[in-house]
């Protein structure tokens, strides 16, 4: 289960192959990590992957404490690093100025993740809570966009997650 | 006492998981959630932190509430855009200050704003007028939240959380 914070990454995981399962956030910035932590906390025995963008880890930089403070096994938080803030003009954001991302997920206790090689593994079947930062080009490439209802998002995934118990609640 | 009402209200309707930015008018109710073994409390940075913890909970399949004081109703405004945009269910039971006998100026235009705040955003304001409405309201609110997918605050008034004096805050 993926949740994707607002811009580029959002349409990151659409290129990737769009999926009820995907949750791609088209507002709320700052809020991905704690999406993704609601989503682990509420569903134990899955594995759920938040891949967000540096300006939107930023915005949020205090989820990373309280997702240290809860140590959720199944949650996985990736930051597609590019330096910028894409969807605005390109405009650097704090990583540009040598802020550290993963340091401050080091010192928040999460599981940090240098070696890519091991980044698959790791998210799939290792106990977290796991960070990474991947570094990126700063460039502009095709948009592939989700859906942007928030009805549709939320009504699909939980349909593919929970079947018929999504609706009867 | 209605904090041990409430508990037993978010307990019969399923809710298993509490955010909380921790405030003097709700030290009992976040200690008998803790105390709980089927509910997992958990302690948030910023109230906003707590809209996306719901969020995806309710993504999940799992019902939630959320404490804060008046002041975090500030820190939500935007956040309640996906709230209201993919109609997620939100409970949020909100201790109120600069309301009644408030002796800190500086709460005092935040605690004004809640209810203009809140409904701007889409949020159903609902104001228990004594001690003995707040439970039924808190059941109300779930009902209503779960029931219908809406957003439902309610406010917990300053009078019934009855503190007069910082010195009387930093006691408790």
């Amino acid at each position: 289960m993926v949740v994707a914070g607002l811009g580029s990454t959002a349409w990151d995981i659409t290129a990737a192959g769009d999926s009820p399962l995907n949750f791609p956030m088209w507002g709320a910035m700052g809020q991905a990590a704690m999406m993704g932590l609601g989503l682990a906390l509420a569903q134990p025995k899955r594995r759920v992957l938040v891949i967000t963008g540096d300006g939107e880890m930023l915005m949020g930089l205090g989820s990373l404490a309280t997702i240290g403070v809860q140590q959720p096994a199944n949650l996985a938080v990736v930051v597609i690093d590019n330096e910028r803030y894409g969807e605005t003009g390109m405009q650097t954001t704090h990583t540009a100025h040598g802020i550290d991302l993963a340091g401050v997920a080091r010192s928040c206790k999460l599981n940090v993740v240098d070696d890519f090689k091991q980044l698959g593994k790791a998210i799939h079947t290792q106990r977290g809570p796991h960070f990474a930062v991947v570094k990126v080009d700063a460039e502009k490439i095709p948009l592939v966009l989700p859906p942007r209802e928030g009805t549709l998002l939320k009504a699909r995934f939980r349909r593919a997650l929970l079947g018929a118990k999504a609706d009867a609640e | 006492m209605w904090p041990e009402g409430i508990h037993k209200e978010l307990s019969a309707a399923g809710v298993r998981l509490v955010g909380y930015v921790p405030d003097a008018g709700h030290k009992r109710l976040i200690e008998l959630c803790q105390a709980d073994k089927k509910m997992r409390a958990v302690v948030l940075t910023t109230e906003e932190e707590g809209i996306g913890l719901a969020t995806g909970a309710w993504l999940g399949g799992q019902k939630s509430v959320l404490l804060m004081q008046s002041s975090g109703v500030g820190n939500v405004v935007n956040v309640l855009g996906m709230v209201s945009e993919c109609r997620f269910p939100l409970v949020t039971l909100i201790t109120m200050r600069g309301e009644q006998g408030e002796f800190n100026p500086w709460q005092v235009p935040m605690g004004q704003a809640v209810r203009p705040v809140l409904e701007a955003m889409g949020t159903v304001v609902q104001a228990p007028a004594s001690a003995e409405d707040i439970v039924p309201t808190v059941n109300a609110a779930l009902r209503l939240a779960y029931n219908s997918y809406a957003s439902v605050a309610v406010l917990i008034p300053q009078r019934v959380i009855g503190i007069k004096s910082f010195q009387e805050q930093t006691a408790r």
